[in-house]
């Protein structure tokens, strides 16, 4: 059985066992530990503390990853009401890799489309790990589109290893409904609001991650390429995966610094999964601020400042401009 | 300039007559000055051979005029071995990135047109290329200018990281605004079309185009057999593929593709 806590936890879970059993023996024996529980929670909170203060590309990959992270169904139960999922594309299939419907968030209506992981091997076949497949990206197209003519807000939970990697997908156009998902939501005339709250990895991704605004959480990663796959054609040694995923820029802070992102959503001490409330508290109000502030602009300046946040985007010399782009910022 | 770099028809007068040049298909040793009238293709078993962006665009139209040929590449991660082996494709190509780009003529109708280098860290779309593409849609909307496209890579430039990512979303959201005119875009999908290129702009066209035997998809047959452990048919991505599951709409033979290229535009404007 797959160990549910990653390595870097370790010391955490000894220290929790430890005050489990402390606890369980006072209870039983009728006795009072609490000054020693106390200090042995402290001591945790201060092991955490100095954990995830300094956390390497690698560790936050496994983060992403960590069999209890919250999933897109998880934040949408946390955070909204009124959750009516819509199902399949009217062409093939319905997707589980992506979940797609309207709720209510915060008493406002709004489309939520989510790359969606399964917790046990059968519901992982189910989800396909979380990869979209073409029908999956169909599906969240046909429900964006409502989204735009019914004027909601569409909320993208981007939490996905990449696209579906299989012979079918090829067969019914990986590729196409990657592409077709972008250009959509490049046009979409409500406030689009793209979260990464776990993996954002490759094409199946930025399929989904076309929006005003891109946040992440904390221990979210997002790439071009998975580091094992990217250590594999490069150095041909997926072993060197933590090694390149350093190099590949891929933390929240890299993808800020790079210009790719908004925000950082911080997550509870620990990692989100050991505070879904507290995450989904903080999750909710970013989002809310982000909706109202785009709500003031017309469909025009909307659409404008969309396409404008992305076509900015890149690293490269022009000397015909006054001044060397890094990001459209002057450097 | 290299000799990749030069028009294929240029180059005929110079070739010795006893120069040969082995199809890697069906190894049948081709007269050189007879495959380059071919247009690098193999009259035995028509097995298509890659054409650099120069080429390539020679082949199509006249009066090529290079738009953004001073854009260069950066180093956004100071990833490794990135700059060697890009210094390597910058001399072996004699160009500045992966994608040639500029305004030309296609059977005297004015079109927009770009082609990837494979030659040239395997066509990857890193800044340069993105930018460039994403100017010539906007370039081509604002002169009215129908657009062509020929692509062969890879996909996105790993080097690059999430700056290359980035030129998926820049690049598909630069389609969907000149599909607010009446401009065609006509994407060329060459051996080979993948992953991130063929994950947006060029699946976008509102007509897709192969040439015979281009391998074209998003995961690469390799790594999925790896992954699924499973053995995959031969054919298993090639145009015809494709053209058989209804993911592009003609396979057109080298010598024959201007032709229907100015065919099509000309249904579609005149
Ligand atoms: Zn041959």
């Amino acid at each position: 059985m797959l160990s549910r806590w990653l390595h870097l936890e370790q010391p955490i879970v000894e220290l929790e066992e430890k005050i489990d059993e402390l606890k369980r023996f006072a209870a039983s024996e009728n006795l009072d530990f609490s000054a020693k529980i106390n200090r042995l929670e402290e001591h945790k909170c201060d092991v955490m503390r100095r954990i995830f203060a300094d956390l390497s590309p690698w560790d936050r990959v496994q983060m992403a990853r960590h069999p209890k992270r919250p999933y897109s169904l998880d934040y949408i139960g946390a955070l909204c009401s009124d959750w009516v999922e819509l199902h399949g594309d009217r062409a093939f299939g319905d997707d589980g890799a992506i979940v797609a419907g309207f709720a209510r968030l915060n008493g406002r209506s709004v489309a939520v489309i989510g790359n969606q992981k399964g917790r046990d091997t059968k519901e992982r076949q189910i989800r396909n790990f979380g990869q979209p497949s073409p029908e999956g990206l169909r599906k969240a197209g046909r429900v964006m589109e409502m989204a735009a003519r019914f004027g909601r807000p569409i909320i993208s939970l981007v939490d996905t290893p990449g696209a579906a990697c299989s012979p079918a997908a090829e067969e019914r156009g990986i590729s196409e409904a990657i592409a077709h998902s972008q250009m959509l939501m490049s046009r979409l005339k409500v406030p689009i609001i793209v979260v990464i709250i776990g993996e954002g990895c490759s094409g199946g991704a930025i399929a989904t991650a076309l929006g005003d605004r891109v946040l992440m959480l904390e221990h979210a990663y997002y790439s071009v390429i998975s580091p094992e796959a990217c250590a594999s054609i490069l150095f041909r040694d997926p072993a060197k995966a933590p090694e390149t995923s350093q190099q590949l820029k891929i933390t929240a802070d890299d993808a800020l610094r790079l210009g790719v992102i908004e925000e950082i959503i911080p997550e509870p001490l620990g990692g989100a999964h050991r505070d879904l409330k507290a995450m989904s508290v903080a999750l909710g109000a970013a989002i809310e601020k982000h909706v109202s502030a785009l709500e003031t602009l017309s469909p025009e300046e909307l659409l404008e400042g969309r396409y404008q946040r992305f076509r900015k985007l890149g690293d490269l010399d022009d000397p015909q401009a006054t001044t060397a782009h890094l990001n459209g910022a002057p450097v | 300039m290299s000799p990749e770099a030069a028009p294929v028809a240029a180059r005929l007068e110079e070739i010795p007559a006893n120069l040969v040049t082995k199809c890697p298909s069906c190894n049948t040793m081709l007269v050189t000055k007879d495959w380059l009238r071919d247009l690098k293709t193999c009259a035995r078993c028509s097995h298509h051979f890659r054409l650099g962006a120069r080429e390539r665009i020679a082949i199509l139209t006249e009066n090529f005029e290079e738009w953004d040929a001073e854009l260069a590449p950066h180093d956004p991660l100071q990833f490794p071995d990135y700059l060697p082996k890009r210094s390597a494709a910058q001399i072996k190509t004699g160009a500045k990135d992966s994608m040639l780009s500029g305004a030309a003529t296609l059977d005297g109708r004015p079109i927009a047109i770009a082609a990837s280098d494979f030659g040239f860290m395997g066509g990857s779309m890193g800044s340069v290329f993105g930018e460039k593409i994403t100017r010539l849609f906007e370039r081509a909307l604002d002169e009215k200018r129908p657009v062509l496209t020929a692509t062969s890579t890879g996909g996105a430039r790993m080097q690059e990281g999430l700056m290359s990512l980035m030129q998926m979303a820049k690049t598909s959201a630069a389609v969907g605004r000149l599909r607010e005119e009446k401009l065609p875009f006509i994407s060329i999908l060459t051996d080979p079309s993948m992953a991130g290129v063929q994950a947006s702009f060029a699946s976008l066209g509102d007509v897709l185009v192969a040439e015979p035997g281009a391998m074209i998809g998003f995961t690469g047959a390799r790594v999925i057999e790896q992954n699924l452990r499973i053995k995959l048919p031969k054919d298993f991505q090639s145009a015809e593929f494709q053209m058989a599951h209804g993911q592009i709409d003609m396979i057109v033979p080298r010598a024959k593709l201007k032709e229907s290229l100015a065919q099509l535009l000309s249904l579609l404007l005149d």
